[in-house]
């Protein structure tokens, strides 16, 4: 990008000067990835709501027979896989590579070509594993897949190859983007930007990228297990050799509980970012919300046995987990408090972010109560595998997550696009999305007291439940509506909506002192940063006085060219400012494409085409090795 | 970018998912630690949980298997037939010390390179003129990787012809499983130890970010050093 010097625009120009398809193919650039992070989570957000619908649609009234039970069991299966790894986790990811970067005054995450090659291997393997639902041979064994029901044993079809070799791929790309957010914070920040000045996204980002990096390897284990054992008749979930039916279990739910977490803590982070800004007020308690963020992730990998009361672990086992179940609420309920804290006698703007960040802390602690009725192991005994459970994760998940990144969405879109997303219409998604979630999700509470199981594709009529259902169902379609009403919000607004300016909300972290949207090298002059809020010092000072702030020359930096805090609004080139950029590059996506093929050889195999097998598998893996070798040899910007 | 900067880049993605794109050295980080270098250790970290799973697998299956054989017992099938306990410590001992010796020579590599710009004194002997000689050291790394892996291949091969394949038992799957991960990070590591060593002889590796390139690649051939003294521990010296 550095080498074309198009002219400049100003105001609401897209980010870059470059727009071609090539342009996206080739982009280094963290903002563009994590644009196209967020259309393709986006995208998959709707298939996955699809799913939901259909199957909310089957379980309207007692005994339908919209879809059978085969195609049942897929799209549950693909509901849970999509939202997870396909739509909320990518979600996440968008932001993480729009912001840390901006938030931290840098000009780009460490490593540019890994990131793009996260985001190809993400796009990839989303599509390796959604499409098969196409021709109904999707994975149908529950997105926890538990094995031995998934060996071939018990699913001899193709389903779970898709599945088990799906979350393989994108395991890579999460991993590698770890490992590349996780340097970007230790070592890109702006001079003065000490962690503890860190914005609250990032400090949260930064705890999921731990997580991530440590939940990940024993699912890849459990997975590669269970690839052994459906590919070359290894023993290790086979009963008969002895095999001990908890092991992927255990090995699941180590990598399952950090996994909410890894879910929940980046809408933790965003609505940390929308609160204060439209309370006018600093975030309440701010060492403490990093402290229990730090903390929820490092209890959260001694929790997973208790999704696993039910199996009989004996009671010292489930003592010690309902304890440390019940201990993670602590950390989890000082967030609520200090969210409310940070609101309380604040200058309050009901903006459309505002109230979706404040719909996550209404939704998220019903869920989080009901979270905890479930840290008891004799309740949990009658709750597991009733739609109190589907309830209780909903609440956290939707009411949770999705809150967060809707308000993450509205919020940031402005700094995204330079321009504001339509507010009547962003009410009107608000309100339908809250009324629609409360109908879908609250009557299930009930549903699942009376005792209906989850996956069942048909009920009796007769045993109470038919009424919570229909009610779920139609809150489903609620859903629908207002999902509609937000893609055509998000689609014209880019057009349409009033221009913002650098900071269209009285913002006080640094990605609101640059032009929207912010020019590809996002800072011409690095920051030198001496607050937590280093915006609000140069425009209110008033309002961080009781903050602590160092002298902007505490500290000598050589070739930073740190300047002190200040607003940019002019829009150049890099190669105007001789700022040296990453080159474009589509190596990335070739060394994707190569692993990926590699990875998809080996559906072959169980099928005795071997040479097929072998032909894809090496044909991928010489595409790999070609694509890293040429990568790694070219210079990077 | 010089051609010299863009082969010293490649040698810090010699390795798959660590990839590392490298801004040039002279860039300001937070720390002053290299990004590739803390990239690197966050790999570690996280491939600590995978062996940390793999050897836990095989610590639960640990006398679990329905038949034989089995790593520290005799066992007799129901036709009679007598199959020997099947881990060979004896030899397993002798890789395990070429393994160890390769972190040895791993060092001394490291410290050829950064000895590279200090003057030799006329009077040095052979053992000062062999401590500069990064190939020399980067070649015997490589070497006693490769002894080691040969062992491996015996050991694997020898296993089946006793009876014992990845299909045949718990303890098969495990071992196997285990055991076959480590030797492909040490076969990874091998590799990218040859491509520091092409390097080294097409160019020569000196300077401080040659330097870290073999500072990188050492870290993770000491990891996988650490993990197999664990793997020999836990799976051939306790019964």
């Amino acid at each position: 990008m550095a080498t074309i010097a198009a002219p400049t625009h100003a105001g609401t120009a897209a980010a870059s000067e470059n727009t071609g398809i090539w342009s996206w193919i080739s982009t280094v650039d963290h903002k563009r990835i994590g644009t196209m992070y967020l259309w393709t989570a986006l995208f998959f957000f709707l298939v996955g709501g699809l799913e939901a619908t259909l199957i909310r649609t089957q379980l309207m009234r007692p005994n339908m027979g919209f879809v059978s039970a085969e195609t049942y069991n897929q799209l549950f299966t693909m509901h849970g896989t999509t939202m997870v790894f396909l739509a909320v986790m990518p979600l996440s990811a968008a932001f993480f590579n729009y912001l840390i970067p901006l938030q931290i005054g840098a000009r780009d995450v460490a490593f540019p070509r890994l990131n793009a090659f996260s985001y190809w291997v993400y796009l990839l393997g989303g599509i390796f594993i959604t499409v098969p639902i196409l021709f109904q041979i999707a994975p149908d064994g529950g997105w926890f897949g538990y094995a031995p029901l998934t060996t071939t044993q018990f699913s001899a079809g193709p389903n779970i190859d898709f599945w088990v070799i799906g979350l393989q791929i994108l395991g890579v790309s999460s991993l590698a983007a770890a490992f590349n957010f996780i340097t970007t914070i230790i070592n890109m920040r702006a001079p003065g930007m000490t962690l503890m000045r860190l914005p609250m996204f990032t400090w949260m980002s930064f705890v999921v990228q731990f997580l991530l990096v440590l939940a990940f390897p024993p699912i890849t284990v459990a997975l590669v297990f269970l690839l052994f054992d459906r590919f070359f008749g290894t023993t290790f979930y086979a009963i008969a050799a002895g095999a001990d039916p908890l092991l992927w279990q255990h090995l699941f739910w180590v990598f399952g509980h950090p996994e909410v977490y890894i879910l929940i803590l980046p809408a933790f982070g965003l609505v940390s970012e929308v609160l204060p800004t439209f309370s006018k007020k600093p975030l309440f308690g701010y060492n403490v919300m990093v402290y229990s963020g730090i903390m929820i992730g490092f209890l959260g990998f001694g929790v997973w046995a208790h999704h696993m009361f039910a199996v009989g672990m004996g009671a010292i086992a489930d003592s010690i987990f309902s304890t440390m179940t019940m201990l993670i609420a602590i950390p989890t309920g000082v967030k609520i408090f200090n969210w409310i804290a940070t609101m309380w006698a604040g200058e309050i703007r009901f903006t459309v972010p505002m109230k979706f960040a404040i719909a996550l802390i209404a939704m998220f602690t019903i869920g989080g109560i009901s979270g905890v009725m479930h840290s008891s192991a004799p309740a949990d005994l009658q709750q597991t595998d009733t739609y109190f459970v589907v309830a209780h994760f909903h609440y956290v998940l939707f009411g949770g997550s999705i809150m967060g990144i809707f308000a993450g969405i509205y919020h940031y879109y402005p700094k995204m696009t330079g321009r504001f997303m339509h507010e009547g219409l962003g009410n009107v998604h608000f309100w339908l999305n809250l009324i629609g979630m409360n109908l879908t999700f609250f009557p299930m509470h009930f549903s699942g007291l009376l005792g209906m199981p989850r996956r069942v594709y048909q009920y009796d009529a007769g045993q109470g439940w038919d009424t919570f259902n229909l009610m779920s169902t139609y809150g489903t379609y609620l859903l629908v509506v207002a999902t509609a009403v937000f893609a055509w919000n998000f689609i014209r607004s880019r057009s349409t909506g009033a221009v913002a300016g650098n900071d269209p909300w009285g913002a006080a972290t640094l990605e609101w002192s640059i032009p929207s949207p912010p020019p590809e090298y996002n800072f011409a002059q690095i920051p030198e940063v001496t607050s937590r809020y280093p915006l609000w010092d140069l425009k209110d000072p008033a309002k961080t006085a009781g903050i602590e702030h160092s002298h902007a020359d505490a500290m000598t930096i050589t070739d930073a060219h740190a300047v002190p805090v200040h607003e940019e609004t002019e829009r150049h080139t890099a190669r105007e400012l001789g700022i040296p950029m990453p080159f474009p590059t589509a190596k990335p996506l070739f060394t994707a494409v190569g692993m990926v093929v590699m990875f998809s050889g080996l559906t072959f195999l169980r099928y005795d085409m071997f040479a097929v097998a072998m032909t894809v598998t090496i044909g991928g893996a010489a595409m790999l090795i070609g694509g890293l070798y040429a990568w790694l040899t070219a210079p990077l910007e | 970018m010089t051609a010299q900067t863009a082969a010293a880049h490649a040698q810090g993605h010699a390795h798959g998912h660590d990839a590392h794109d490298a801004h040039e050295h002279h860039h300001y980080t937070t720390t002053g630690l290299d990004n590739r270098k803390v990239a690197v250790w966050t790999f570690i970290g996280s491939e600590c949980m995978l062996f940390a799973s793999l050897i836990s697998t095989y610590l639960i299956y640990k006398g679990k298997s329905v038949i034989g054989p089995f790593p520290h017992t005799e066992w007799t099938d129901p036709a009679g037939k007598v199959y020997k306990a099947i881990l060979d410590i004896p030899v397993t001992s002798a890789s395990t010390f070429v393994l160890l010796m390769s972190s040895f020579a791993m060092v001394l590599a490291l410290q050829a390179v950064q000895l590279k710009g200090k003057p030799l004194a006329p009077t040095a002997g052979w053992w000062e003129r062999l401590q500069r000689s990064s190939q020399f050291w980067l070649l015997a790394t490589a070497l006693l990787g490769t002894v080691f892996l040969g062992f491996q291949s015996y050991e694997f091969t020898s296993f089946v012809h006793e009876g014992l394949t990845i299909k045949t038992n718990l303890f098969g799957s495990t071992f196997f499983t285990l055991t076959g991960f480590h030797g492909a990070h040490v076969t990874v590591g091998v590799l990218w130890l040859m491509s520091l060593l092409w390097i080294d002889r097409s160019r020569g590796l000196a300077g401080k970010n040659d330097e870290l390139l073999v500072d990188i690649c050492a870290l993770y051939w000491h990891f996988v050093d650490v993990v197999w003294i664990a793997i020999f521990t836990l799976i051939y010296l306790i019964k």
